[in-house]
């Protein structure tokens, strides 16, 4: 039905549009016209689709609520909870489809005759509306092309709307990811204090699993602390700057001093590529490579190391990163004016001094900026803590013991089906909009230091 | 199989058919289907070796080690050597590897499945980012007012390039799955989730190589008598398109590698058919390696490793596209 | 007979005010030559003529300017009719990196000039051939107009501004990138123009302004100084900055 709607619709605009041209051509014997004929075409065809299709999809949005409000108005006096009015209106449905399998009362199946007359009223009046709505926008649409009104603004000013719409897109992702973090987790609060989530110690959510009834709420004060998690998060972070850090740093250095243009030629984009292969890679290569070989290492000289340890984790997720400093903090030092760097020459500097005393000085904040962003992707990085380090969360600073990360934790809880409506469901939304908020806070610091850094040379 | 020594007593049968992979009475249907002729003698057939007699073939197995340790026993070990002392195993290049789906056992295992499924989510993730990404960036570069509210637009497309890509899988997660009620572990609903990551990737492109376009060309367009949506479109618009190509790939090779978010989206689920549609459950390149990595049996590793060369190569590919188009086609403003 | 009369034109970029009270009387079918040394507004004015101002934001231009009457500083008047009456040429030749005969051609079609491509071809030759680039490129019409020499490229701009008939045609500096021979190519081709369209030119150099010019103004720090007849701004100027700026002793 609605298949056969918005094609015909669309059919329609493609006709409006040829019939617009047409007419133009027309008119163009007797006057001359305010456009190209083919603006003619479009300004029928964007009045003829435009708002059909806009009321269409309201209509679409709309009309489901609007239909269950009526469908459980007659529940109302049976004072249900919100669950349960849902559970009803889920098998009032279903017995309409047809697909119902379980008990019929008399109460649901009258209620699914009603839902069935309804979905038809609705049904006929969004046709009715949307034909009188494509009648009366055509036939103001066609008076204007009549009287041989300008044709290409209102075109370009509908054009505009188009591209305006779409660069709200983005911020509708923004507000997607926020409202649907904040509606997981306000919920999660609402369970867990907040003050238990941000300074409780332990973090095991599977404690709380039972199969009936609610859970205990001692239980539940004791099982979602996430320090351990901020903690392990900051911790496999820090290793990983460690070896990210100085390896980037003096990588970065390199190709925007020293290296010739035929090394950077080939570098650069190889660089690219290496910044490019996905984590996964990384998460496998320290789960089967790197976890053993310190693990091997560390039992040799003595000392216990888990095979998931915190360093075997950091450093490889330290290797992934090095390209990103690499690339980012040879950006930046390209980006200092050449004449700082003569100016140092001049005065009889060599290249390594002229490297440490003028040029990374000059640069720092930028770099600062880029070694941020860095950590923002340590922080939010998963698939390599979700192979290769712990899934249990330990309070530790020891770096050859396993510990888990936020990351990892959302993973572990929402693998495989989840149940909406549970604490441990929902503490993962509550560690997501924890996890988007540090990060947040990140990029929003290290994209400023950045513009400013930029703003001074450019 | 039984062939070897007819006659055995059923605790060896049941060991000898370990040996080989549990496919075989399929291998060996489709074997008579099409040479009816061989009902009732005796003909060498190929049948696809079991896991662990493949890692013993490969040395992978230490035999040193006491047999209850042993995943394969010493009967079976014994049946091995001879088999390999004869010439009768043979090692072939796999194919099936490429034409079928997910397994659970290791040498049937292929990536058929994940690569459709990884096809299919590139492929909605194109459709839904690039055309609303260029728009986007065509209005903040060509349109936009310089106001409080672009400035936040602004800002919010530059974070949300940064923002870790698991959030995104909770949003797929809260948003596609719970609110709109959309197939669970379809390349539909991780295509959408992973065109939201790229989403930022491209615009931030398409605005750079906006920028790039010298003005001298919008004047001259101007000047001859074009509207501004005449010179962006007819001019502007398609001498970015280079620049804004190469960054589409770039974006896509990112979400190609993308895995976490669509383990939250439900794209691990055990999918053993082959994936048609984009709203089939499948799984992805990058999940199979996840899932596999995963498996305790050793015959994974190697396809793991087998899939993560075509991940690879996938990935080089689509890098070397993008720098040739950014080579070839970009003008040089001199 | 005056073609464009502007009256009292001041210009602003934000705060800061680029022309004072700037008056003109531009002739029909006359090279009327804007000079000054750089900064002076003269652009500016220029960029008055056919509205490109409107391209930057925080410019605003007060005052009156009317061709044929019809005021040109005014909202409701429509920018795209107004530009195609009035060419452009700007000091950096700037062909679209297409071909040469789209480049000539763009006018035309997104202004309907043309019903047929006979008619198209028809245009784009004499286009061409006012331009006086025929010759060189009538065997290579498809290739990259920014392929040309730059003075090839620059006639290739102009017969582009010409290539939709206007009235008017402004030139902006439209020499100072050439070398002398495309420069006097450049010139050769102005005075032909003068037949059919009227032409503004701004010009750093003296002597150029002195050889296609008939009315020439001096522009000096956002003021039109001295307005008249090329002659006599040369020889005998009533105004004594004219005075010093033509004999070099300052600009």
């Amino acid at each position: 039905m609605n298949l056969i709607l918005v094609t015909f619709i669309i059919l329609l605009a493609f006709t409006s549009y040829y019939f617009g041209r047409k007419k133009a051509l027309v008119i163009q014997s007797s006057q001359r016209l305010t456009a190209l004929p083919k603006f003619y075409g479009y300004y029928l065809a964007a009045w003829c689709a435009a708002p059909a299709l806009i009321i269409f999809a309201l209509w679409s949005v709309f009309e489901p609520s609007i239909v269950k409000t009526f469908i459980l108005q007659d529940y109302t006096d049976q004072n249900l909870t919100k669950n349960e009015l849902q559970l009803i209106y889920t098998k009032v449905k279903a017995l309409a489809a047809g697909t119902y399998t379980g008990n019929i009362t008399n109460f649901l199946d009258e209620s699914a005759n009603k839902y069935i007359q309804l979905k038809g009223i609705a049904n006929s009046a969004k046709v009715a509306i949307i034909l009188a709505i494509l009648i009366f926008s055509l036939s103001f649409a066609y008076r204007s092309v009549q009287k041989n009104d300008r044709m290409r603004e209102p075109v370009e000013i509908f054009l505009k709307w188009v591209l305006f719409v779409a660069s709200l897109g983005a911020v509708l992702v923004t507000i997607g990811i926020v409202f649907s973090l904040l509606f997981e987790a306000i919920r999660f609060f609402q369970a867990v204090k907040i003050f238990d989530f941000i300074f409780g110690t332990h973090w095991y959510p599977a404690k709380t699993f039972v199969r009936d009834g609610q859970p205990d709420p001692e239980l539940m004060k004791d099982a979602f602390g996430a320090v351990p998690l901020f903690a392990g998060t900051f911790f496999i972070a820090f290793i990983a700057m460690c070896v990210a850090i100085p390896i980037g740093l003096l990588s970065g250095i390199y190709l925007s001093e020293y290296a010739g243009r035929g090394i950077r030629k080939y570098a650069k984009p190889i660089i690219e590529i290496l910044a490019g292969i996905p984590t996964v890679v990384y998460g496998f290569f320290a789960a089967l490579t790197v976890g053993p070989f310190v693990k091997e290492i560390g039992n040799a000289m003595g000392l216990e190391v888990s095979a998931e340890s915190a360093l075997a984790a950091g450093a490889v997720m330290g290797v992934m990163i090095i390209p990103f400093i690499s690339s980012l903090s040879d950006d930046v030092m390209t980006a200092v004016p050449q004449n700082l760097r003569d100016g140092s020459y001049a005065m009889g500097a060599t290249k390594s001094e002229t490297v440490k005393k003028v040029i990374f000085p000059a640069a720092l904040p930028g770099i600062v900026g880029s070694i941020l962003l860095a950590v923002s992707r340590a922080v939010g990085e998963t698939m390599i803590v979700v192979m290769a380090s712990g899934l249990a969360a330990n309070l530790t600073m020891n770096p050859l013991e396993s510990t888990s990360t936020i990351t990892a934790q959302i993973v572990v809880i929402l693998i495989g089906d989840q149940q909406f409506g549970d604490p441990k469901t929902q503490s993962a939304f509550a560690l997501g909009i924890s996890l988007f908020i540090v990060t947040l806070l990140l990029n929003v610091i290290a994209l400023s230091v950045v513009k400013k850094y930029r703003e001074k040379y450019e | 199989m039984t062939s070897l020594d007819p006659g055995l007593p059923e605790e060896e049968d049941r060991q000898l058919i370990q040996m080989v992979s549990y496919k075989y009475e399929a291998e060996v249907k489709d074997l008579l289907l099409k040479n009816p002729d061989y009902l009732g003698k005796i003909v060498p057939i190929k049948l696809t070796a079991s896991d662990d007699v493949d890692q013993v073939h490969k040395g992978n197995y230490p035999r040193d080690i006491p047999e209850e340790n042993r995943r394969v026993n010493d009967y079976q070990l014994q049946i091995y050597d001879m088999l390999n002392e004869r010439g009768d195993i043979l090692s072939e290049f796999n194919i099936s590897f490429f034409t079928s789906p997910d397994s659970r056992e290791a040498e049937l295992a292929g990536i058929a499945s994940s690569f459709m499924g990884t096809v299919f989510s590139i492929l909605v993730c194109l459709a839904f980012s690039f055309p609303v990404a260029v728009l986007a960036a065509i209005y903040l570069e060509e349109f936009a007012p310089k106001n409080k509210f672009t400035d936040f637009i602004e800002v919010n497309i530059n974070n949300l390039a940064a923002v870790p890509s698991i959030v995104f899988g909770l949003l797929g997660l809260g948003v596609l799955l719970a609110v709109f009620n959309l197939p669970r572990s379809t390349p539909l609903v991780g295509g959408i989730t992973l065109s939201l990551m790229t989403l930022p990737t491209i615009i931030i492109a398409a605005r750079a190589s906006l920028k790039a376009v010298p003005p001298s060309i919008r004047e001259a367009a101007l000047a001859i008598g074009a509207s501004n949506m005449q010179t962006t479109m007819h001019h502007t618009v398609p001498l970015s398109m280079p620049g804004t190509l190469s960054g589409t790939i770039i974006g896509l090779a990112q979400a190609l590698g993308e895995t976490a978010p669509l383990i939250l989206i439900g794209m691990v689920a055990f999918v053993n058919t082959i994936p048609g549609t984009p709203v089939d459950p499948a799984a992805s390149l990058p999940v199979q390696i996840y899932i596999w990595s995963e498996s305790a049996e050793r015959g994974f590793v190697e396809k793991v490793s087998a899939c993560i060369m075509v991940l690879l190569a996938f990935l080089i590919l689509m890098n070397l596209a993008a720098q040739i188009v950014r080579h070839k086609f970009e003008k040089k403003w001199s | 007979m005056s073609k464009i009369k502007a009256e009292n034109v001041n210009v602003y970029y934000g705060s800061k005010q680029a022309l004072f009270d700037v008056s003109i009387d531009i002739a029909e079918k006359e090279v009327t030559a804007l000079i000054g040394p750089s900064g002076c507004g003269k652009s500016t004015f220029l960029r008055c003529l056919n509205r490109m101002n409107d391209v930057i934001e925080i410019c605003r231009v007060e005052g009156s300017i009317k061709m044929d009457n019809l005021e040109l500083n005014s909202r409701k008047l429509d920018v795209v009719r107004l530009r195609e009456n009035v060419g452009m040429v700007f000091q950096k030749p700037n062909p679209f990196p297409k071909t040469i005969y789209e480049n000539v051609a763009y006018g035309p079609t997104i202004h309907g000039i043309a019903q047929s491509k006979e008619e198209m071809d028809q245009i784009v030759e004499t286009s061409l051939k006012k331009a006086a680039l025929w010759n060189e490129v009538k065997d290579r019409l498809d290739e990259i107009g920014t392929g040309l020499s730059g003075g090839q490229q620059q006639r290739l701009c102009i017969a582009r501004a010409i290539s939709v008939s206007p009235e008017v045609i402004l030139m902006d500096e439209p020499c100072s990138a050439l070398d002398p021979i495309a420069t006097a190519q450049i010139e050769e081709l102005i005075d032909d123009l003068k037949k059919e369209v009227t032409i503004v030119i701004v010009t750093h150099s003296m002597s150029q302004a002195a050889r296609v010019s008939q009315k020439t103004g001096f522009f000096h720090l956002g003021k039109l100084i001295e307005f008249g007849p090329t002659d006599k701004i040369f020889k005998n100027p009533d105004n004594q900055q004219t005075q010093d700026y033509i004999t070099g002793r300052f600009g």
